[in-house]
């Protein structure tokens, strides 16, 4: 009886596949959702950690659509550096300096008009040339694996080596920077 | 029918691996708990341990989980409630993902994939996050200040970590650990392949900064300043009771456990024996696949777990051995010990894999 189920239960999603069903474009539009919502919550919360925290939810968000383009690699990346690195030292931080728990009131920020318009602002800007680059373009989905970590090391490492080269200088010249500006003596 | 023919749907896998990963994670640290906190620390001070529940103790752990269950869960009155109740799972969940690319056999592995370790790696982080969050949310100065101790604790320890897989990641040629546990089978040492490769030869320095690594991220003694008990009562864990401090409980003793798998994949050799050995037992034979990929034998997705399992007591065995044994670090120590010790080492360590790899 299970097996006949699970028949009717595969014919099913083929079908569904076949009208343009897909889950990678529900699994997207779910984790769209809570991203804008975690984004939102974050502006406009009343607690330092609390957006911080929010701010973490965004970032693992982003983190999950590129496991669903099958990009591994950056997925990976976005773990380690962005939750893992910047959001540990952000929240260490802010704890270590203002770790109030529950409401604070001076978190208003009355210029905030600017900052919705300069979001409005790179939204526009940033759609249009999606859309003007990649019009009706589609992720292949026949073929659909993920991107082996050599191919992307390959690109780094030919196409784009000086690009990365420069910013691994940037990098270090950053490190040396902060490291000039904090010593005393 | 013949066994092999079974296919399995997408979520019946699914479903089947989402057990298996509780058994791995969850089964594995209750032994563990038994063997190392209740019997090996009593037997090292000269006491019995635990006797009475079960023969030789063996049900305590079950009575211990008991107990926890069935305690009050006290969420302290000023605290942030959701942050405070979250934190345990944050810390949970890190080490569930932590647990998925391990692999204990050809197939015997819930997901293989292609950033392997290098996944591994950063996922280990985010228990960095619900310490943070529990120390923060609690609203007491111990568990604050026990917080944010672990945080700089573990942003110091995590770059020794990641350098010491690189050298491992530059011999083996992948992040892939199933291709690390293969370069580890294939290798040869001078020419000689009668023990294969385990990387514990050639990364001896890797591996110790690997445990000692592991040590501090786990928070044991000697680097347990973030829940030293004589300063900051238990740190960020102070204000847990019942249920979510049992989590935090199962949660160090199972990153511990999945630590030491990671560890035996990557120095010891993992699920595998060496090749010469394959070829001396006839059911173990390697065959070659069409498109010259090696398939190794099925047996070893039985035999593969308990060879993963014997080398992931011994190395917990150390890992307790030293916890139970030194005594505790200064803060100013522990943060010497790796910025100034561990990492110089870790990256000379790179520098020489990498010239090595280049000139053989």
């Amino acid at each position: 009886m299970i097996a006949s189920l699970l028949e009717i239960g595969l014919a099913q999603t083929q079908e569904l596949s076949s009208v343009g069903f897909d889950l990678v474009n529900v699994f997207f539009g779910l984790i769209a959702v809570v991203a804008i919502a975690a984004a939102l919550k974050m502006v406009s919360t009343a607690n330092v950690v609390h957006a911080a925290l929010y701010l973490l939810v965004v970032l693992s968000s982003v983190a999950a659509v590129y496991v669903l383009l099958g990009a591994e690699f950056a997925a990976a990346t976005q773990v380690l550096v962005y939750l893992g690195a910047i959001m540990v030292l952000m929240l260490f931080g802010v704890m270590l300096t203002r770790a109030k728990i529950g409401k604070e009131t001076d978190l208003d920020y009355e210029h905030r008009w600017v900052g919705v318009l300069v979001g409005i602002l790179m939204f526009a800007v940033m759609g249009y040339s999606l859309i003007e680059e990649f019009g009706d373009q589609k992720i292949p989905n026949d073929n659909y694996a993920p991107i082996q970590t050599e191919a992307v090391a390959n690109e780094i490492f030919s196409t784009y080596i000086v690009p990365f080269e420069a910013l691994s200088v940037l990098l270090l010249a950053a490190l040396i920077g902060a490291v000039v500006v904090a010593r005393k003596d | 029918m013949m066994l092999a023919a079974i296919e399995f749907a997408y979520w019946q896998t699914t479903i089947f691996k989402l057990i298996l990963a509780l058994v791995v994670v969850l089964g594995a640290a209750g032994p563990s708990v038994y063997i190392y906190l209740f019997k090996m620390v009593s037997f090292m001070q000269s006491r019995l341990g635990p006797m009475e529940a079960g023969p030789y103790g063996s049900m305590q752990l079950l009575a211990e989980v008991g107990k926890s269950a069935q305690k009050e869960d006290i969420v302290p009155e000023r605290a942030d409630r959701f942050v405070f109740k979250a934190a345990p799972y944050v810390v949970l969940i890190s080490t569930f993902l932590l647990a998925l690319v391990v692999p204990f056999g050809p197939d015997a592995v819930f997901v293989d994939l292609d950033v392997g370790i290098f996944f591994a790696l950063a996922v280990s982080s985010i228990s960095v996050i619900g310490i943070l969050m529990a120390g923060w949310a609690s609203a007491s100065k111990y568990s604050l200040l026990g917080g944010l101790r672990a945080a700089g604790q573990l942003i110091a320890y995590e770059l020794p970590l990641v350098l010491a897989v690189v050298g491992v990641v530059i011999q083996a040629g992948s992040l892939n650990m199933q291709k690390i546990v293969d370069a580890q089978i294939q290798g040869e040492i001078f020419g000689q392949s009668v023990i294969g490769n385990p990387f514990i030869l050639t990364q001896i320095i890797g591996f110790f900064i690997f445990m000692i690594a592991v040590q501090a991220e786990l928070t044991q003694v000697p680097f347990d300043m973030p829940i030293a008990e004589s300063e900051l009562v238990s740190g960020y864990m102070t204000e847990y009771s019942g249920f979510r401090f049992l989590m935090f409980f199962i949660g160090e003793f199972a990153t511990a456990n999945i630590f030491a798998f990671m560890a035996s994949v990557l120095f010891l050799g993992g699920w595998g024996v060496p090749q010469s050995l394959m070829d001396a037992i006839p059911g173990l034979a390697t065959e070659i696949g069409v498109d010259g990929n090696i398939i190794y034998s099925n047996a070893f997705n039985v035999i593969g777990p308990i060879i993963m399992l014997a080398k992931m007591f011994a190395l917990t065995f150390i890992i307790y051995w030293v916890r139970f044994t030194f005594p505790r670090f200064r803060e100013d120590q522990l943060q010497k010990f790796a910025w100034k010790v561990l990492i110089p080492l870790a990256l000379v360590n790179i520098a020489i894999t990498g010239v090595l790899k280049v000139v053989f």
